[in-house]
């Protein structure tokens, strides 16, 4: 492909939507870097990628928000003439037991992490149609297929977000774009490095490798959704966990 | 034939991959061309762009013929 490819990656100042950014930036990829805050990680992944080879740019818009959705993506379109690859990587957790979990903190991961992911869609489909060609890759966790205590909100927001991928997948299926689901286990970044350490060693007891993943062993996954060799796969979610669920 | 309706026939003709003569004015979009509803949505933006406005969901889904987009898309330039 002869032609410059552009996608964009939400929440990619750090963690691994940084890690996504990067593995996805190499020479004729232009990478939009999103992220609602953060802005000096913002402009550090950025040029990492412009390291790798890879045009880059920092859009500050907020997922959550459709107006700017909708005007931040015209942007990059009428900045690039196309958008091919769009990963929704931004999240957020508010944790706490069910009896205690507070309508707002509700809301609020329920907005970003899945509605963000539809307002995003949603402005990036049209494009796609228009070019015949779209990579859509959600980024879900482990624990939207198994449950987890104390994540009410954050697991309804995830299986929310693999029920969407499956649902666009099939509506665009016939326009050569393909939506997946890349769901990752326990990932050492900074959204799970605030857990107790009691919590990290159980969660490590049910993990066969032994270990927790890396942000980049995710990213690969999304390279490879992303990528050629990935043209027959839709509606999937591919699981990134160190076996710690096996379905 | 008019400027618009060459236009529309010619967008038609592209998004749905049908025939010139299968388009005629009474020709439906789903029943007489073949088009499903993601064709519809498609066909509606590619006027939007030819012809630079906007054409809101309620009035899209009121568009059910060739003969519906040119008096449309002739009504709106008409407007302005």
């Amino acid at each position: 492909m002869t032609q410059m490819q552009v996608a964009l990656v939400t929440g990619a100042a750090r963690g691994i939507g940084r890690a996504i950014a990067l593995a996805l930036a190499r020479p004729g990829l232009r990478v939009y870097i999103n992220d609602v805050a953060n802005f000096d990680d913002a402009a550090l992944t950025q040029k990492d990628a412009e390291a790798r080879g890879a045009q880059a740019r920092v859009v500050p818009f907020d997922v959550a928000d459709a107006g700017q959705v909708q005007q931040g993506i015209d942007d990059i379109v009428k900045e690039s003439g196309r958008l091919d690859i769009l990963v929704n990587n931004a999240g957020i957790t508010r944790d706490n037991l069910i009896v205690r979990l507070k309508e707002a903190d509700w809301d609020q991961v329920l907005t970003v992490n899945l509605k963000g992911a539809f307002n995003c869609i949603r402005a990036a489909t049209k494009p796609m149609l228009k070019q015949r060609y779209g990579r859509i890759i959600n980024i879900a966790s482990v624990v939207g297929l198994m449950g987890n205590p104390g994540q009410a909100n954050y697991v309804a927001s995830k299986a929310g977000l693999i029920g969407l991928t499956k649902a666009v997948a099939r509506e665009l299926a016939s326009r050569n774009i393909t939506v997946n689901a890349v769901a990752p286990g326990f990932i050492q970044t900074e959204m799970t490095e605030v857990l107790p350490e009691k919590t990290k060693e159980e969660m490590l007891a049910q993990i066969p490798l032994g270990r927790f993943g890396t942000p980049e062993e995710v990213a690969q996954a999304v390279v490879f959704l992303a990528g050629e060799a990935a043209a027959y796969i839709t509606g999937q979610v591919i699981q990134v966990n160190g076996g710690m669920l096996m379905v | 034939m008019g400027a618009v309706e060459d236009k529309v026939i010619d967008i038609i003709v592209d998004k749905l991959g049908v025939e010139r003569a299968e388009v005629t004015p009474e020709a439906v979009f789903v029943d007489d061309l073949g088009a499903d509803s993601l064709d519809l949505v498609e066909l509606i933006m590619a006027m939007e762009e030819e012809f630079g406005f906007e054409i809101a969901d309620e009035e899209a889904e009121k568009l059910r013929t060739v003969q519906d987009v040119i008096s449309f898309v002739q009504a709106r330039q008409a407007q302005s």
